[in-house]
């Protein structure tokens, strides 16, 4: 835990408007020259039920929700159900406030809307705030919104508390509420913030405040974006102009961003009616010349397994985003976990032939969907993004500057009619679309209404002009030239290395992670050394193909390794070990799969209570310890 | 020379340039129903005018999937049930190349179902080939979606309990801007709905009766034949959607008692395709998105220039 900064979490009920207050307060301490990082909770559910959104602002770096947090502005559930009843959900009207106190740090803030909320009905408030040193504001922040507007504006007081209470300036808060409020309410919500800053500051002795809101300075321009806008630009700028899909959460952030910016590009976005259609659509736009682009989260990627087969086959380049949430089947649909991993790396029958990455960070999905379209178009080959809801949902700031690059709308190993006449054909006039022995493995394509180019794409197994045969020495012939590109696909990305790594390089331990977990292992590994242990990370990001180099000399290199993933089996450090054959008594696992993603700590004391003998406890967490093997 | 020269080329077409030399003959049995299909699209193409390397033949899996290996195009072999997602998109890519869609009617009408509906309700300017021969012909001889009801086959050994699908209704009510039948035994009229299923703006689906001589020994060989638009026994407007629909209802029961009825059961000219629509919303290009690769005066644009205002 660190002082020098804020943890901010506003609660409410799902549809209350939590999601744009929290998007606005981070702008809002962004552009006061500090980093944050946002963490999403809510429900999969229409309206109603308690939801909440973690704003971790700091001077220094921040890539990670923090552990636990320290101020909280609790709001009404405008959508509770039943509060009167007994019900299994229990009452739902209490909700934001009650449920969120086993997390608030010692020495916390709460704020509550007292206008909604009786903090009476909680058993042993008093105590527990007395217990831990919260100072608690109870505010009527909905009779102070009716009184000047609407009710829905008590957000917008809970704001003003906010600033008031954590000596916050106004003045960004309203400048963003300027550039992304409409008119009409704009003039009331502006009230509404000073009424509310001004009246706390009247009641209360606030000048030494119990929270207070960091101050720092940004080198550079920053963006506040999720990693679900970083898949779309980077698909943007690698002059991805088609997208096909069906919604799922939490894939339809990415679908959703497409759908609105491709027709100012010129570009098309096709909702469809499921997900098989989805993948052959891109499938389809990809062989007619386009660059193509499809998704979905687990349930509806399994439908995608045959069209993403067919693309292997016939080598169809595209690429699929894979958005994973809580399985099996329905699973937890907003809750975020890592365990599609094995599904999105063997589904489709016969052997993979795919490429598959795990970014890592907002800069990283950026980077990555930009190589994902790279790979599958100079190789032919489908590519896939995977990662989840932490990482698609999750705001964070980001240098402007990473994005000032240029597009690449290249179709890879593309001919024109001129260079097709130069070709091999048959003697009928049949191009040899899928040739034997051609580098890297990649035999050019044509592009249908080219003369000389005609073939066929066809699943079944061909010969070089398309034709389907059975031969073989053909089969074998093709098949060894299909892996070729895999090969040749590694060393391509040896030369970019998406991996991340921290710690110190001479270390005794190791913890090996994928996706979306890499910014959190870090900020453990950080707070690890300090702590006087002796720990570096790895976060890799290549599934497939897998850098078996690069992390058996990592594992090489240290006495023991804990992988941490958020699934229940330990599929990542299956894959390790399927792909290195060795180790197995290296390598001890920290599993998450509760719908929650790992906190700092619960990898500090999970790596403590594993590795370091008698030392560390865990058993507060809700994480799971599976030992190397002959352990 | 220009990206896809071999679009819009105006020259004379020999029917025997869509012949690939690699299999000329077929190896649908002896007396099937498919090879009229295939001769009536080497007659239609050329009348049309369209090129083999301007049109783009996509196909599903069954006896029908083959029409790919036997007729000489681009061609895209898909997998079970999916030609007409896969057809569509590289029509909205390229809304230049002749784009048909063909498949038989467990590809079509059973696991490509949903998929049929749904680019009938779209009206994507295609036209859709479906081998009708009642049964499952490349997997030897199962029931299939428009099977007769009672069809005993190994998987329905007690017979099927199942009413067979009715794919012209299907289609109308769908969307399908132009819906006809014809039959393998019925050549002429073949060639000339294949062409007009062509040169159809909108989404064009021929419900093609094809014999299936070794494993539907049982249907008859759609003969005689009777063309509604032609006999005087059937009066009834295809421009109306009402009067279609009944001659369809007809159609369909009527085939089940051994009477084949063919010909156009409803056409709108007047439906804009999805492609039109598309672009009347401004959600598709005015120029093919495939030409926009080889432009090298084209300004790519940057999520940098365009998108990221909003985040700061």
């Amino acid at each position: 835990m660190t002082d020098d900064e804020l943890i901010w979490r506003i609660s409410g009920g799902s549809g209350d408007g939590i999601a744009s207050t929290s998007q606005n307060f981070a702008k809002a301490l962004m552009r006061s020259g500090l980093n944050v990082f946002t963490h999403r909770h809510y429900p999969s559910r229409i309206r109603g039920g308690h939801t909440y959104t973690e704003v971790r602002a700091s001077e220094g770096p921040v890539n990670s929700r923090g552990d636990g947090y320290n101020f909280l502005l609790a709001l009404g559930d405008s959508f509770a159900r039943n509060p009167q009843e007994e019900a299994v959900y229990g009452n739902e009207e209490i909700k934001p406030l009650s449920e969120n106190l086993d997390e608030l740090r010692e020495g916390g803030v709460i704020v509550y809307d007292e206008g909604l909320l009786d903090a009476s009905e909680i058993p042993n408030f008093e105590e527990r705030a007395e217990e831990n040193d919260w100072h608690v504001y109870p505010l009527d922040l909905r009779g102070l919104a009716r009184d000047q507007g609407r009710e829905v504006m008590r957000n917008t007081a809970g704001v003003g508390a906010t600033c008031a209470i954590t000596g916050m300036e106004l003045d960004h808060v309203q400048d963003l509420m300027r550039d992304a409020m409409p008119e009409k309410i704009l003039e009331p919500n502006l009230e509404i913030l000073q009424i509310a800053y001004d009246q706390v500051r009247e009641e209360y002795d606030v000048d030494a405040p119990d929270v207070s809101v960091p101050t720092g300075e940004h080198d550079e321009e920053q963006l506040l974006m999720s990693g679900s806008d970083a898949i779309a630009y980077g698909a943007i700028d690698e002059g991805c102009r088609f997208i096909s899909g069906y919604p799922m959460t939490p894939w339809t952030e990415v679908f959703t961003i497409m759908s609105k910016n491709l027709p100012k590009l010129g570009g098309i976005s096709e909702q469809v009616e499921d997900e098989i259609a989805a993948a052959a659509l891109a499938v389809g736009a990809s062989h007619a010349g386009v660059k193509a682009m499809s998704g979905s989260s687990g349930g509806g990627f399994a439908l995608m397994s045959e069209p993403l087969g067919l693309a292997e086959m016939t080598e169809t380049p595209v690429v699929l985003v894979e958005a994973m949430r809580a399985g099996p089947s329905t699973g937890m649909p907003t809750k975020p976990e890592q365990s599609d991993l094995e599904h999105v790396l063997y589904t489709s029958q016969g052997d993979s032939q795919r490429v598959v990455l795990a970014p890592g960070t907002v800069e990283e999905a950026y980077e990555q969907s930009r190589i994902a379209f790279r790979l599958a178009y100079e190789y032919q080959i489908p590519s896939i993004l995977l990662y989840d809801q932490k990482l698609g949902g999750e705001l964070t700031n980001v240098p402007k500057s990473h994005f000032d690059r240029e597009p690449n709308p290249t179709l890879g190993k593309t001919l024109s009619e001129d260079a097709l006449s130069e070709q091999p054909h048959s003697a009928d006039g049949k191009f040899h679309r899928f040739q034997h022995d051609v580098d890297d493995g990649v035999s050019p394509r044509s592009i249908p209404g080219q003369k000389g180019g005609r073939f066929l794409a066809t699943g079944n197994e061909h010969d070089p002009t398309g034709h389907i045969s059975e031969s073989p020495d053909n089969r074998v012939a093709q098949i060894d030239r299909r892996a070729e590109k895999l090969a040749a696909i590694r060393d391509d990305l040896d030369q970019v290395d998406t991996g991340s790594y921290a710690g110190p390089e001479e270390a005794e331990y190791g913890i090996l992670t994928f996706g979306s977990q890499q910014g959190t292992v870090e900020e453990a590994v950080g707070r690890l050394n300090d702590a006087g242990h002796s720990v570096k990370s790895y976060g890799v990001s290549d599934m497939l193909p897998f850098p078996s180099e690069q992390v058996a000399e990592f594992i090489e290199s240290v006495d023991e390794v804990l992988v941490v993933e958020m699934t229940a089996s330990g599929q990542f450090r299956g894959l390790v070990q399927k792909n290195l054959g060795r180790y197995g008594e290296k390598l001890s696992s920290l599993l998450k799969y509760n719908g929650n993603p790992f906190e700092p700590a619960e990898i500090v004391d999970g790596f403590e209570a594993a590795l370091v003998e008698d030392d560390g406890d865990a058993s507060g967490h809700q994480t799971t310890f599976v030992p190397a093997a002959g352990d | 020379m220009s990206t896809f020269s071999a679009i819009g080329e105006e020259r004379e077409i020999d029917r025997d340039e869509y012949t690939p030399g690699v299999e000329p003959q077929p190896t649908w049995c002896p007396g099937c129903g498919d090879f009229s299909v295939l001769k009536a699209l080497k007659q239609a193409l050329p009348e049309v005018g369209r090129t083999p390397e301007e049109t783009l033949l996509c196909t599903g899996i069954g006896c029908s999937g083959k029409l790919n290996s036997y007729l000489d195009t681009y061609g895209f072999h898909t997998i079970h049930g999916r030609s007409l997602p896969v057809a569509r998109a590289a029509k909205l890519a390229n809304p230049d190349l002749e784009v048909i869609a063909a498949g038989g009617d467990g590809d079509g009408y059973g696991i490509g179902g949903n998929h049929f509906i749904h680019t009938a309700r779209e009206n994507h300017d295609m036209a859709y080939i479906v081998f009708n021969n009642e049964i499952f012909g490349l997997t030897k001889g199962q029931t299939s979606p428009t099977s007769p009801k009672g069809h005993k086959s190994k998987t329905q050994p007690s017979g099927s309990a199942k009413e067979p699908i009715k794919p012209l209704s299907m289609s109308l009510n769908a969307g399908a801007s132009y819906v006809a039948r014809t039959a393998a035994v019925n050549p002429n009229q073949a060639k000339e709905i294949i062409t007009e299923a062509i040169e159809h703006d909108g989404f064009a689906h021929v419900d093609f009766l094809t014999q299936c001589p070794t494993w539907n020994k049982d249907a008859r060989q759609y003969v005689p034949y009777i063309d509604v638009n032609e006999s005087d026994d059937y009066d009834f407007d295809k421009t109306d959607r009402v009067e279609a629909a009944e001659m369809m209802r007809e159609t369909e029961e009527s085939l089940y008692e051994g009477e084949v009825l063919t010909g156009r059961f409803y056409v709108d000219e007047d439906r804009p395709s999805y492609g039109e629509e598309k672009r009347t919303i401004g959600e598709m290009p005015e120029e093919p998105l495939a030409e926009r690769y080889w432009d090298d005066d084209y300004e790519w644009e940057r999520s940098h220039d365009m998108f990221l205002d909003k985040h700061s």
